[in-house]
């Protein structure tokens, strides 16, 4: 039901490197759990509306009063790597 | 008071000893902390050198009198490492505190470790996380269930007095269920969210897990409320009470026939069947129920979390925190290969369903479909309580499965939620309690109800488990790896 090619194709939207032994076997994987869930295709759904949130929320907007956040240097101490008072990272044009 | 007297205490008891000065919140935390110290069950990423110095605050202002308390590994907490059972977070300690810790310490509670999960709450059994997998202390050559096994693991072993864990789509109950004690997934919104490093934000819900119902509703009512840093978060439109009911009269319990039949091992169908029974003798009616869409919550499910998942764990790509994978040739590199190197394999399946399942052409046959299916689901749950009070299921299909029996096979593992995904999904409440034994090892029953009946719930397991007097103790003896 997904093959080698959309194996890649949604590893690489999802920027998730795989091996090729994981790329086997996330093939049959994926298809196995894809046909179970396909039995939803089953159920006539015309005239339902979609559910995102099942809890009624009203008003759930705060007062927008600045607050404090955290510091620069709180904000940037888990960083892998920083530059001055930025997270550093590898160029996009190597 | 001695080691044995100690650990005999639910957590409701151990506040009221030191009330009555007989047991002191030192000598309490010292005992659990020299306990959880020999941790043989792989329940802990985290145990606290010693109780904090404030935790001596006047009894009057500190209603938990700083009775130690087990966080799952996802929550956030200050300067303490909070690593969701994940390589990609090894070593993160967060410069904030998840408001439900942070709740339950202003009531008193002392954090006394982080329990180990499956990666990012991903998994049924504990396997999954990079930390190892948590074993249940009736057997250690089983699985304690998950995601949160270390929690639930770490009460039933007795290691813990109780322990805050979460549940997506089962991840509380189940795993209570699978070590015989109690566990409570609230309303969703009923506990902020904000701190909990998120899996499926319109699933997500913390809550307790404990060595009784008394302790489930002591820890739920110092966790409720509107958060105003979490939007979905609501005010919990009553107190939470102590549960003190000892009949259920004219109680309608609603059984689905859907989550009663097929797919059930027999010995936990028959200790859920001699459970109904004692509820009839306590005066509750049974009624026979139907949730006609119930079968296909787990499709749903498997949608809709991977999907949020999928868009949720976008956020480790080694640029803020966490791991990073070393000499990228650039950025986009420095990326896939950070994920590939940090993510386990479930957590990568999730991934790649989710992000399949909201890609171009699928979108409206997958995820679209899944959101209408959850109407449904949610349309029969308010079908069937206008008939019936609370429903009850069976918590998990089977017992505490063996090492390695389900994790070639991700749909045998997912149908470990088959009971508990329709409830999560309908946002609803529900309780596991312990109700008997099949083969020596634990059965949960399944108690659920409407938005916010989180009183009533509480109270029908309470006076449940008070006839049914589930003997906790085999697992606190061996759990330990001796007596206490």
């Amino acid at each position: 039901m997904i093959d080698r090619d959309e194996v890649l194709h949604v590893a690489r939207l999802a920027r998730l490197q795989l091996s090729e032994q994981e790329v086997q076997a996330m093939t049959g994987e994926l298809s196995a759990v894809l046909d179970h869930i396909a039995k939803i295709g089953e159920l006539d759904l015309d005239n339902v509306s979609p559910t995102s949130h099942v809890v009624e929320v009203t008003g759930a907007l705060r007062p927008d009063e600045p607050v404090a956040s955290l510091t620069r240097e709180v904000a940037l101490a888990q960083a892998p790597a920083v530059s001055g008072d930025g997270f550093l990272v590898p160029s996009p044009q190597a | 008071m001695n080691n044995t007297d100690i650990f005999d205490l639910s957590s409701a008891q151990a506040v009221a000893a030191i009330d009555a000065g007989t047991l002191s919140s030192g000598e309490l935390f010292d005992a659990y902390r020299a306990r959880a110290s020999n941790d043989e069950l792989n329940c802990f990423t985290w145990l606290a050198e010693q109780a904090p110095k404030d935790a001596t605050t006047p009894p009057s202002q500190s209603p938990l009198n700083g009775v130690p308390l087990a966080v799952k590994d996802l929550f956030c907490t200050e300067g303490v490492p909070s690593q969701s059972g994940s390589r990609i977070l090894e070593g993160y300690r967060p410069p904030y505190t998840a408001t439900a810790v942070a709740r339950l310490e202003e009531a008193g509670a002392t954090l006394l470790g982080k329990t180990n999960q499956d990666e990012f709450a991903m998994g049924s059994s504990t396997e999954n996380s990079a930390y190892g997998p948590v074993r249940n202390p009736w057997d250690p050559e089983r699985v304690p269930g998950g995601s949160s096994g270390g929690s639930a693991a770490a009460v039933a072993a007795g290691l813990a007095p109780w322990a805050l864990g979460t549940d997506t789509g089962g991840s509380i109950r189940q795993p209570a269920a699978l070590c015989g004690i109690v566990g409570l997934k609230p309303t969703y919104g009923a506990v902020s969210r904000y701190g909990m490093i998120a899996f499926a934000s319109s699933l997500d819900q913390a809550g307790p897990l404990t060595r009784d119902v008394t302790d489930a509703a002591l820890m739920l009512r110092h966790m409720v409320g509107r958060d105003p840093r979490d939007a979905t978060s609501l005010q919990f439109p009553e107190e939470v009470s102590l549960p003190s009911a000892e009949r259920l009269d004219g109680v309608r319990l609603g059984v689905p026939q859907e989550l009663t039949g097929e797919g059930i091992e027999g010995g936990v169908l028959e200790a859920f069947q001699a459970t109904l029974a004692r509820a009839e003798e306590l005066g509750a009616q049974v009624h026979s129920v139907q949730l006609p869409h119930a079968p296909h919550a787990l499709s749903a499910y498997y949608i809709l979390a991977p999907a949020e998942c999928s868009s949720n764990l976008a956020r480790f790509d080694g640029v803020r925190y966490g791991a990073r994978a070393q000499d990228a040739h650039d950025l986009l590199d420095m990326y896939t290969r950070t994920r590939h190197d940090g993510f386990g394999a479930e957590v990568k399946r999730r991934i790649m369903l989710g992000t399949y399942a909201l890609s171009s052409g699928y979108y409206d046959a997958y995820y679209g479909r899944a959101q209408r299916v959850r109407t449904k689901i949610a349309e029969d749950f308010k079908a069937a309580f206008a008939e019936v009070d609370l429903i009850v299921t069976p918590t998990a299909p089977t017992v505490a499965f063996r090492l390695g029996e389900k994790t070639a096979d991700p749909w045998s593992m997912y149908l470990n939620d088959y009971c508990t995904v329709p409830m999560s999904l309908a946002g609803i409440p529900a309780i596991s309690i312990p109700c008997g034994l099949s083969e020596g090892l634990p059965v949960g029953f399944q108690i659920a109800g409407p938005v916010f009946s989180e009183n009533r719930l509480l109270d029908a397991a309470y006076a449940l488990e008070q006839v049914l007097g589930f003997d906790g103790s085999p697992a606190r003896v061996s759990g330990a790896g001796g007596p206490a």
